[in-house]
């Protein structure tokens, strides 16, 4: 059985101007030890419907799925406390701003000390020594002085890893790693990248990394999935996800690294992502895509088979072999 | 932090200067003078006016009057009341506990439930508990407060008969003053039933002027609140499984302090000054009463020394206030 099993997952928000899909029927699959990527540009709904398995989206989000498993409990039926149980412990997530995601006014000892009372209840002496653990184990020099620091006092990149040591101190079974090196140095980023590669090797917890640098997700994950607009529209190994990919939005997204690029120009994909008044009938990278006809802007395309990735396109792009070579 | 008070006790005199100032030439500009109204309805000859404005020094010319009353001031003499012939610093501080007190039990009031019930409304945005506490709030604040507090006196001391009309205790207890606060005063005085006539003679003027502050700092607390709750670190909080409660109270409420704690502050000076209606209608002996008789009379040392008194209490409010501020927001008790 797998560590967490999402089946159709939407997510709508209800706002002034009527209701917005920001998650649409995604399937999301980890298996303990697991670590999978997910990609895709701003406002693809990758952090929401993350948001949304932890139960911390805001009122105006309305949830709902066919099944959302942890740890085979059903997320959808279990009550508040139930949850409140679970997350922070066994299912825990850093985010992208880690200057803002800590509360200013308290010590990230005390912030990080909270959590190990809520759910492991350790006394006083053992919340401080698991602490200074937690805090070498992430890599933060001279704990025991930095356990008393404000946020404000800290680095960026040490505040990120006040935070993964916050979402670990429980040992979690399951990481949620939400784009959290986007507001890091670029040398900074390669760090905490591999710290969190690390801890995962070592604890054996499964990792869901969101973001959006494809260069992150060849060093870090064994699965990626893509998501544009709210849906997922590919799902693959990350090895033949490289090589090639079949839906024609990851691989112009592939062919947008500046590693990848072959002339001058850096290729880029025109246009942006449908917002809540210009969804498309059809296939909703239509508009952005190279080789969308008649059948892409009217049919809804549907999902393609796994040898093909999952690929949410009526023309699954096949390399022959030749082409490969 | 020490040095930081050291400079903020500097800033201080300049204000100080300035409202001694203000004061002296505000009492002067008033028409009428002292000695007018000293004689009443029957007037005085014109020399016995000119030996009186001699005696009390109003012939010197302005500067010097000026400089004579500042002299006195740094050397601690705010000078007598004409009219009760007291120093006036001495009826400052007998009429200034009861003011204290009645300002203690107001903000108290006005915390212990604007606090909660602000952090209530903007948990509960938008629904009937947050829409009911707004309007009533807005009612609180612009209701005018000798209109609440006939109304209070006519329902609870009249109808009902539950709280007494007036006064600060029972005519039926006398004990010495010790403190000045009524409260602690009626308690060691150990007189049966003294304490809770004391209790009683608060409760009306500590609601009446509560209620404002009490508006102010639900309202405050709420746009405060509603402002924390969308910060990335309030769904940190809730990442890590806290209650509700523990993510509302402890994590939202300790930054939205911030704000309310500056109304908070200006409410505290704002009754420490007096509350002027409130005691009158309630024939409360404090300070806002002593300076509006004060005023009326013309009796300059005690407008002069009354405004510089409360000015200097304001600003060592001020003072308190910044200083909280530096154990509620980290980030400010570094610079």
């Amino acid at each position: 059985m797998s560590l967490l099993e999402i089946r159709n997952l939407s997510v709508e928000f209800a706002s002034a101007s009527g209701s917005f899909r920001a998650v649409d029927g995604v399937d999301v699959t980890v298996d303990a030890g697991d670590v999978l990527a997910i990609v895709g540009e701003s406002g693809s709904g990758k952090s929401v419907s993350m948001l949304a398995m932890m139960g911390l989206l805001p009122w105006t989000a309305t949830v709902t799925a066919d099944e959302m498993t942890f740890d085979g409990k059903e997320l959808r039926t279990i009550s508040a406390k139930q949850r409140r149980d679970i997350i922070g412990k066994d299912m825990a997530m850093i985010f992208q701003e880690p200057m803002s995601s800590l509360n200013p006014c308290f010590t990230v000892g005390f912030q990080i000390k909270e959590a190990l009372r809520l759910h492991l209840g350790l006394n006083r002496a053992d919340r401080h020594a698991r602490a200074i653990e937690l805090f070498e184990q992430v890599g933060i020099p001279d704990p025991e002085k930095r356990l008393s620091a404000f946020p404000h006092q800290l680095s960026g990149g040490m505040n990120q890893r006040v935070m993964i040591a916050m979402a670990i101190s429980c040992r979690p079974k399951l990481l949620i790693a939400d784009e959290p090196t986007t507001a890091l140095d670029v040398t900074i980023q390669a760090q905490i990248i591999d710290l969190l590669r690390e801890l995962q090797q070592d604890t054996g917890m499964g990792l869901i990394y969101i973001t959006h640098d494809m260069g992150v997700v060849a060093e870090t994950a064994e699965r990626v999935s893509v998501m544009y607009a709210g849906q997922k529209i590919e799902e693959q190994e990350v090895k033949s996800l490289f090589a090639p990919p079949h839906h024609p939005y990851t691989s112009a997204l592939l062919s947008a690294l500046p590693e990848r690029a072959v002339s001058k120009h850096l290729p880029t994909i025109p246009g942006v992502v449908p917002g809540q008044f210009d969804r498309p009938a059809g296939c909703l990278f239509s508009p952005r895509c190279s080789f969308a006809d008649d059948r892409c802007k009217a049919e809804k395309p549907p999902q393609s088979s796994k040898e093909l990735g999952l690929a949410r396109c009526h023309y699954p792009i096949i390399l022959t072999s030749e082409e490969l070579a | 932090m020490f040095k930081y008070i050291v400079i903020r006790l500097l800033t201080f005199l300049p204000t100080f200067f300035g409202v001694t100032l203000i004061s002296f030439a505000f009492i002067r500009v008033l028409p009428g003078d002292p000695i007018i109204v000293m004689a009443g309805e029957r007037g005085m000859s014109e020399e016995r006016y000119n030996a009186l404005m001699a005696q009390f020094g109003f012939d010197k010319p302005m500067l010097q009057q000026y400089w004579e009353y500042l002299w006195g001031v740094l050397h601690g003499d705010l000078g007598n009341s004409f009219v009760t012939k007291r120093p006036v610093w001495d009826e400052f501080f007998t009429l200034f506990p009861a003011t204290l007190e009645l300002s203690i039990c107001a903000m108290i009031f006005a915390i212990a439930l604007g606090l909660p019930a602000g952090v209530i409304a903007a948990v509960n945005r938008g629904k009937f508990f947050d829409r009911t506490l707004m309007t009533t709030a807005l009612i609180g604040y612009s209701m005018p407060i000798f209109w609440w507090a006939l109304l209070l006196i006519i329902v609870f001391s009249g109808n009902l008969g539950w709280t007494p009309v007036s006064g600060r205790i029972s005519l039926l207890y006398y004990f010495d003053d010790v403190t000045g606060f009524m409260l602690i005063d009626s308690f060691l005085s150990g007189q049966k039933g003294s304490f809770s006539s004391a209790v009683q003679h608060l409760i009306l003027p500590t609601i009446v002027l509560g209620t404002i502050p009490l508006a102010v700092i639900a309202r405050q607390t709420r746009s405060a609140m509603l402002e924390v709750l969308s910060e990335d670190y309030i769904r940190t909080a809730r990442a890590k499984g806290l209650s509700p409660g523990r993510v509302n109270g402890v994590h939202a409420l300790r930054n939205a302090l911030i704000p309310v704690i500056t109304v908070i502050g200006l409410s505290v000076g704002t009754l420490l000054a007096g509350a002027i209606l409130t005691e009158t209608i309630f024939s409360w002996p404090g300070i806002g009463k002593w300076m509006v008789d004060s005023i009326f009379r013309r009796d300059y040392p005690v407008v002069q020394g009354g405004l510089l008194l409360i000015a200097v209490m304001i600003m060592i409010v001020n003072l308190t206030v910044d200083v909280l501020y530096g154990f509620i927001n980290p980030k400010i008790r570094k610079s």
